[in-house]
């Protein structure tokens, strides 16, 4: 059977083949070569070389300041989110009444698409900002902590989930050895549970990591960048470059490549150092 | 076995790319079909808010000539990307739209002479085209004008008010700046005894709901500039201001933003559809805005406002010699037909305009159903809309006392610059930022982004 499969290996991949060149790889080939380009639209495009990118940095501060916010956002939200979302996993692995509603309700945010969340918690932020008279534009501060909360709500009962997974998958013999060792459940949490997690963190970290550096909906629909572009993440500050104003779509182009070759390298290093910290489930 | 799974791979290869052709397939002879009864064009159309109508006006012209027209809206505020990805497909728009010299200069490649077609020889006034050397390449099919709406009723109402401070009786007696503060400040002063929660609508200054401020309002101290330094509109001149009117327009900000039905302070979230709102509930008395507007006013359930009560005052900001200035009156719509397109559907393109703008069929179109006071001859006293702020702005474009201000704004260098001003406009209403941040950032903004 191994032989037969190998040997018809082509044509199994084919189609996903066609489909991961014509959707994925034409198009990423194709916005390399016209980030060292100037162009309107994608068919007229002229050679300017590394251009683009000398001005991305020359030109404005924006990309510098949208990758520290966006940084600082995504250190800040990847601690939360976890920490949140393995809590709740451990109070709902203890067999609580209604543990099943409080799975899906947790669960839910998740289901909410980013922009009609954003226009809601733009409203629930507002309404709690307008007993101060003012509003989530007043400050680069509240948007951020506004996103924080976003990204929290939406994203927690997702990680939840998987670290129920792996909570469950713990063979109960090591709990229950721990126990006739006389381990405290601190100890207990240290030195059995959370080894043996480890490959849930390795994927959650990887999943909050990579959303929170490439959200752009929730970005776009909470403050939009406001007030002024303080608030803007990478990937609001490429759309708006990009379609803003004519001339930049070049330069768009480029900040999206080096925005590509960021989350590539850092989700790179995350998955390598978390990797580490696995154990092997026996 | 092995050959049965062979048999069955290449089966399911052969129906899975036969599945791909048939699917291509079937576009090809939709597409045959077209052009087989008359030819197809592609309209790229900008205004959402009439996008029903031009699928009618689509099927009449199908009806009567055997052309289809395709039309296709780009949502509020996307025009630019959906037309920058559009116009790089096979199938590109033939007709599209620029929005003034500025859109030219960015869409040059593909925009087509128009000088001449029909549609051009009969603008009423030719200057208002968009040209380039002898060439035409932009055609405005719509004239708009805004300026400050009031209700009529709410301004009665104050004018009998025994409790009144000033001595303004009417409407015609405000022609400048200076009485126009004095009876707003005294209006927002007596608000209760009105029954408005403010004067004015709320300033919304969200971002992409700033543009009656960043772009319409800055219009005119721009315009001022311009003329008093008799600047060339069509050359490098363009490129750099001073803003000095920058005095003028925070005297009718200050006063926007401080007689509103909304806090200062909490601007940040307001949109244009909350101020019509509140306008059209009569929760103030005045809003800026255009003739557009009155579909929006209408709409609104608990609408209060009478068509006849609701009328047009011009921006006095305090400007020398203001009493004769009238409404803003100009175009940001300009239709241009691709370049790239093959002459034939260039001819059907040309045709299917000059026919909306010239058979009666589409006469009635463009005057009952889009409501657009149209630029050109082919339009008599009869083809006038019915809706009341479209009548008004005529009749102001009318009056002999009166200058019109054009719509400069069509020289502002980028939507980034707009972006920017309205961002710290927003600051400004906040008070974070103080005005000579807001002239510094308009000055240095316009310049480094008109490269």
């Amino acid at each position: 059977m191994q032989k037969t499969l190998r040997r018809y290996a082509a044509v199994f991949v084919l189609p996903t083949a066609v489909a991961f060149t014509v959707a994925f790889l034409i198009p990423f080939l194709m916005g390399i070569y016209l980030s060292f380009t100037e162009f309107t639209t994608v068919t007229n495009a002229k050679w300017v070389g590394f251009s683009n990118y000398v001005r991305v940095f020359r030109d404005s501060s924006d990309f510098t300041n949208a990758f520290w916010f966006t940084a600082k956002f995504t250190v800040v939200s990847v601690v939360l989110v976890n920490l949140f979302a393995f809590s709740l996993a451990m109070l709902l692995t203890r067999g609580i009444r209604g543990t099943n509603v409080f799975r899906t309700v947790f669960f839910m945010p998740n289901l909410i698409g980013g922009i009609v969340l954003g226009y809601i918690w733009q409203l629930i932020i507002n309404g709690v900002l307008s007993w101060f008279m003012v509003d989530i534009t007043f400050s680069a501060s509240y948007g951020f902590w506004g996103l924080v909360i976003l990204m929290n709500w939406q994203l927690t009962g997702y990680m939840m989930i998987i670290y129920i997974a792996a909570i469950q998958n713990i063979p109960s013999d090591l709990l229950e050895a721990a126990a006739i060792d006389g381990a405290s459940p601190r100890q207990v949490l240290r030195n059995v549970i959370l080894p043996m997690v480890m490959p849930a963190v390795t994927i959650c970290t990887f999943l909050t990591l990579t959303n929170s550096f490439k959200l752009f909906d929730q970005n776009f629909a909470l403050t939009g960048g406001a007030p002024g572009r303080e608030t803007a993440m990478l990937a609001l500050d490429i759309y708006n470059t990009f379609y803003g104003r004519v001339g930049y779509e070049g330069m768009g182009q480029s900040k999206a490549v080096l925005f590509f070759i960021m989350v590539a390298a850092i989700a790179y290093l995350q998955l390598r150092a978390t990797r580490d910290r696995e154990v092997e489930n026996v | 076995m092995k050959k049965r799974l062979a048999i069955f791979l290449c089966l399911a290869v052969i129906l899975s790319f036969g599945l791909l052709a048939s699917g291509c397939g079937g576009d090809d002879e939709q597409g045959d079909d077209k052009t087989a009864s008359g030819g197809t064009i592609y309209y790229l159309n900008f205004k959402p808010e009439v996008a029903d109508v031009y699928k009618d006006i689509a099927a009449a012209y199908k009806e009567e000539t055997g052309v289809t027209v395709n039309v296709v809206t780009a949502a509020s505020g996307t025009y630019e990307q959906t037309l920058k990805s559009e116009i790089a497909k096979a199938e590109a728009p033939t007709i599209f739209q620029i929005n003034g010299p500025r859109g030219y200069q960015n869409w040059k490649d593909y925009c087509a002479d128009l000088s001449g077609t029909e549609l051009y020889k009969h603008m009423t006034d030719p200057t208002l085209a968009i040209r380039d050397g002898s060439g035409v390449y932009g055609i405005p099919f719509v004239i708009e004008g805004y300026g400050i709406i009031y209700n009529d009723a709410i301004m009665r109402d104050y004018f009998e008010l025994k409790t009144k401070k000033t001595d303004v009786s009417s409407m015609e007696d405000i022609q400048d700046f200076a009485t126009l503060k004095a009876v707003v400040e005294d209006m927002q002063a007596q608000k209760d005894a009105l029954g408005i929660k403010g004067v004015f609508a709320s300033t919304s200054l969200k971002s992409g709901e700033d543009w009656r401020w960043q772009t319409h309002l800055a219009n005119i101290p721009i315009y001022y500039e311009f003329q008093k330094n008799d600047v060339d509109l069509t050359g490098d001149e363009t490129r750099e201001i001073q803003f000095q009117y920058d005095q003028e327009f925070k005297n009718i900000f200050d006063l926007y933003i401080n007689n509103s039905v909304t806090d200062p302070k909490m601007l940040g979230s307001k949109q244009v559809a909350d101020s019509m709102a509140e306008f059209a509930l009569g929760q103030c008395a005045m809003v800026q805005n255009g003739n557009w507007a009155w579909s929006q006013i209408a709409e609104v359930s608990g609408n209060t406002v009478k068509a006849e009560d609701i009328h047009f005052l011009p921006i006095y900001m305090g400007m020398e010699g203001e009493k004769d200035q009238g409404l803003c009156i100009g175009t940001e719509n300009f239709i241009a037909v691709n370049s790239q397109a093959s002459p034939e559907q260039q001819k059907l393109a040309e045709d299917f305009l000059y026919w909306l703008y010239s058979s009666d069929t589409g006469k009635d179109f463009v005057t009952n159903r889009l409501e657009f006071i149209a630029p050109f001859d082919t339009f008599n006293e009869d083809d006038r809309p019915s809706d009341p702020l479209a009548r008004e702005v005529m009749d102001w474009m009318e009056r002999e006392d009166v200058h019109t201000i054009p719509w400069n704004f069509t020289l502002f260098p980028s939507q980034t610059f707009k972006d920017d001003f309205g961002a710290v406009l927003l600051q400004y209403a906040q008070g974070q930022k103080n005005w000579d941040d807001v002239k510094n950032l308009v000055v240095t903004q316009w310049k480094s982004e008109s490269r």
